[in-house]
């Protein structure tokens, strides 16, 4: 699965993107973010407060019990601030 | 109908121009043109960078549009969004909407950008003497957006 980080996550975490082997009991957006924050302190550090951390799958906006398959782009961002 | 995500500055005039050429049922045309501020939060800003994310960014704002169109009826719509690095002064944004009615046109617009700040994946990296900061998303941004709730 490819996942994406943008803003102050991508800072935090220091790379824009990785392709991870979701396990096998990781079924969900929210199963996905506590998984993540095993793979390293920073990781830890950027995904700490889940109320900021919005997600999109295949680029669109979902909830954290949006379920995922191992083919999903998942995107993790802090809230947008354009225009 | 055109959305463009870009990197390059606009011209507004030819923009409005281009959309009202010829155009004979359209009765106004609201704009919106965002710029970049020399002062956020009681600081300097020296430059702001935009990131965004491409194919996703131009996917929402396509839907934002869509939205825009079923609810009023409208003769054209634009969005062009700027990234990349911007000075004080510059450009950022431009949403421009022509409807044979004011109303429509005026509405429009502003859902638009009200939307746009909340759903379009784009952030702004803010340089300050302080450093780079990050800009926080504000709940009046929410609330803007919340408006439209139906």
């Amino acid at each position: 699965m490819k996942v994406l980080y943008f803003a102050w996550l991508r800072s935090k975490i220091g790379v824009p993107s990785e392709t991870v082997d979701l396990p096998a009991d990781v079924t969900d957006v929210a199963g996905l973010i506590e998984w993540l924050k095993s793979r390293s302190p920073r990781h830890a550090e950027a995904l700490a407060n889940s109320k900021v951390v919005k997600v999109a799958v295949n680029q669109e906006h979902v909830p954290y019990d949006h379920p995922l398959s191992a083919s999903d782009e998942v995107a993790l961002f802090p809230p947008v601030t354009g225009g | 109908m055109t959305i463009r995500v870009q990197a390059e500055d606009f011209d507004v005039g030819a923009e409005y121009a281009a959309m009202t050429r010829g155009r004979r049922s359209i009765g106004g045309v609201t704009m919106f043109v965002g710029l970049v501020r020399d002062i956020a939060g009681g600081e300097a800003v020296s430059a702001m960078t935009l990131e965004h994310y491409p194919g996703m960014t131009e996917k929402q704002l396509a839907a934002i549009e869509a939205e825009a169109r079923g609810r009023w009826p409208l003769d054209d719509v634009l969005i062009i969004h700027r990234y990349g690095r911007l000075e004080p002064g510059d450009q950022i944004v431009l949403v421009m909407t022509a409807s044979a009615h004011r109303d429509a046109a005026f509405e429009s617009c502003r859902f638009l950008i009200d939307w746009l700040k909340t759903k379009a994946p784009f952030w702004k990296l803010e340089a300050t003497p302080e450093g780079e900061r990050w800009v926080e998303a504000k709940e009046s941004d929410d609330e803007a957006a919340s408006r439209w709730d139906r």
